[in-house]
């Protein structure tokens, strides 16, 4: 629980994302289905964040094994889209994330 | 005792809550004279048993509840508290356990974090030994909290600290903020109190300034911009000196319900406090019947219950009315406007009775079971 996911750079508050960073969701935040509600949410401390469908697809790939490179090569070519534009959604969304304490750079 | 799974298809059902707060027993070896259990407190003879609990951690996850906070009093109290936090798991909720951290021992911790406890949220009464251990009542508890911590992250679990925050330690706030740093919390609430029940007696000793007020909320906002990625700072807002009230639990029985040692089923903890209410008890009602059904949740649901004021506002869906049992304790009629909001007739008289209150130097009436039991 010591590793800071605020040492790779500093953007104000905001860590700056590698390619080459792995990304992992902490212990007390979980990722799970919905079923009453439907859809996916990730399960944090006092909070819940309802998942739409295409976090829950890069969230379900955050394995704290993978990196970010990985993980948007996988999405871009599940989707068959563009891997620019991938990388810069989900280096957006796994950034805001880590800010709000929910993923963690290992 | 039959949750009629059917019967979820229908439009008119409500939808499902998102929070549980389980208070497991009142029990606790803290006195903090702001507790926000009722003031008639319920004794262990009445406590549900391990079973009772389990299964209504099983009708609250069909239901669609996704979080359980294990409080109390302090929960740690129950003997049972791993098999208890096991039935969270098991039914895939997450746990929370809020607690005083003065009495779990390292094998306890270690034997709940096995039986798949999530989150542990740990309350501190103030930033020194000298604040937390005269607002709590207990000498020493300030030291067995900080080491309760240091298990806590040694263990792997994650910690939030929480504070509930009035005239005596509102000063202390950039220690707090300080203290969760060094203790390696993640997450920091910082709560005022609010007046009911053990709060609403001691107004005249917690009810802090104004000027006192909106400096720490400065405070806060500063913190929470500073420390962003590596703290998560949340805030209960005080609302006695605002101009428009606070969304109470966002909106009754929309999202969260409360269950009481003894089973009742409440919409928040202080519903208690509005007479002619009809709470339901998991030892006679399923949940879900319950969060559909029970008199208590459909009181003041939604808007139609509102005055035509409110009804009118473009607030209505925002606020939600702000708090029933605000509007009780200073109109005398919970169906009146929060008399938080400027646009409520009482809204110079809350504003001048918190001025007054926060002038007094009134001595603390600690939280207690009464001396004669019921």
């Amino acid at each position: 629980m010591s590793a800071d996911t605020d040492s790779n750079g500093d953007t104000g508050g905001v860590p700056g994302l590698h390619e080459s960073d792995v990304v992992k969701i902490p212990r007390g935040v979980r990722l799970r289905e919905d079923k009453a509600r439907g859809g996916w949410v990730l399960l944090a401390p006092e909070r819940v964040f309802q998942l739409d469908p295409i976090a829950q697809q890069v969230l379900t790939r955050v394995d704290g094994e993978r990196d970010v490179a990985a993980i948007v090569d996988d999405l871009a070519q599940t989707f068959a889209a563009p891997r620019d534009r991938i990388l810069v959604d989900v280096g957006a969304m796994l950034a805001d994330l880590i800010t709000k304490n929910v993923l963690e750079v290992v | 005792m039959n949750t009629q799974p059917e019967a979820r298809q229908s439009p008119s059902m409500q939808p499902p809550p998102i929070g549980m707060l389980a208070e497991l027993t009142h029990r606790c070896p803290l006195q903090c004279p702001y507790c926000s259990n009722p003031v008639e407190l319920s004794r262990k003879r009445e406590e549900l048993d391990t079973g009772t609990w389990q299964r209504v951690f099983a009708e609250a996850a069909e239901l669609g509840v996704l979080q359980v906070h294990l409080s109390g009093g302090e929960p740690a109290l129950r003997q049972d508290l791993e098999a208890l936090v096991a039935s969270c798991a098991e039914h895939g909720l997450y746990s929370n356990l809020i607690t005083a951290g003065v009495n779990i021992s390292r094998a306890r911790l270690e034997a709940l974090a096995d039986a798949g406890l999530d989150h542990v949220q740990l309350s501190v009464q103030g930033a020194t030994a000298e604040v937390n251990d005269h607002i709590a009542n207990l000498p020493g508890a300030f030291d067995k909290k900080l080491a309760f911590a240091a298990e806590v992250t040694d263990v792997g679990l994650p910690l939030t600290l929480n504070s509930v925050i009035h005239r005596v330690n509102l000063h202390q706030i950039p220690d707090l903020v300080e203290l969760a740093l060094a203790l390696g919390a993640r997450r920091l609430e910082i709560a005022h109190a609010q007046y009911y029940g053990w709060a609403l007696q001691n107004r005249g000793a917690l009810m802090p300034p104004r000027e006192q007020v909106m400096e720490a909320l400065d405070l806060v906002e500063a913190a929470r911009e500073r420390l962003k990625g590596k703290l998560v700072i949340d805030a209960v807002v005080p609302d006695y000196y605002a101009r428009l009230p606070k969304p109470c639990m966002n909106g009754w029985g929309r999202q969260s319900l409360n269950v009481t040692p003894a089973g009742k089923v409440l919409p928040c903890h202080a519903a208690e406090t509005i007479p002619g209410l009809e709470f339901w008890n998991v030892g006679e009602h399923a949940l879900g019947d319950i969060w559909q059904h029970s008199p208590a949740f459909n009181a003041y649901r939604g808007t139609d219950w509102m005055p035509d004021a409110c009804q009118g506002c473009e607030r209505r869906e925002i606020d939600w009315g702000g708090c029933r049992c605000q509007a009780l304790m200073l109109t005398g009629d919970a169906t009146q406007m929060d008399p938080v909001c400027e646009l409520s007739p009482y809204h110079e008289e809350i504003q001048t009775l918190a001025i007054i209150d926060s002038s007094r130097d009134d001595e603390f009436t600690y939280r207690r079971f009464a001396r004669q039991p019921a």
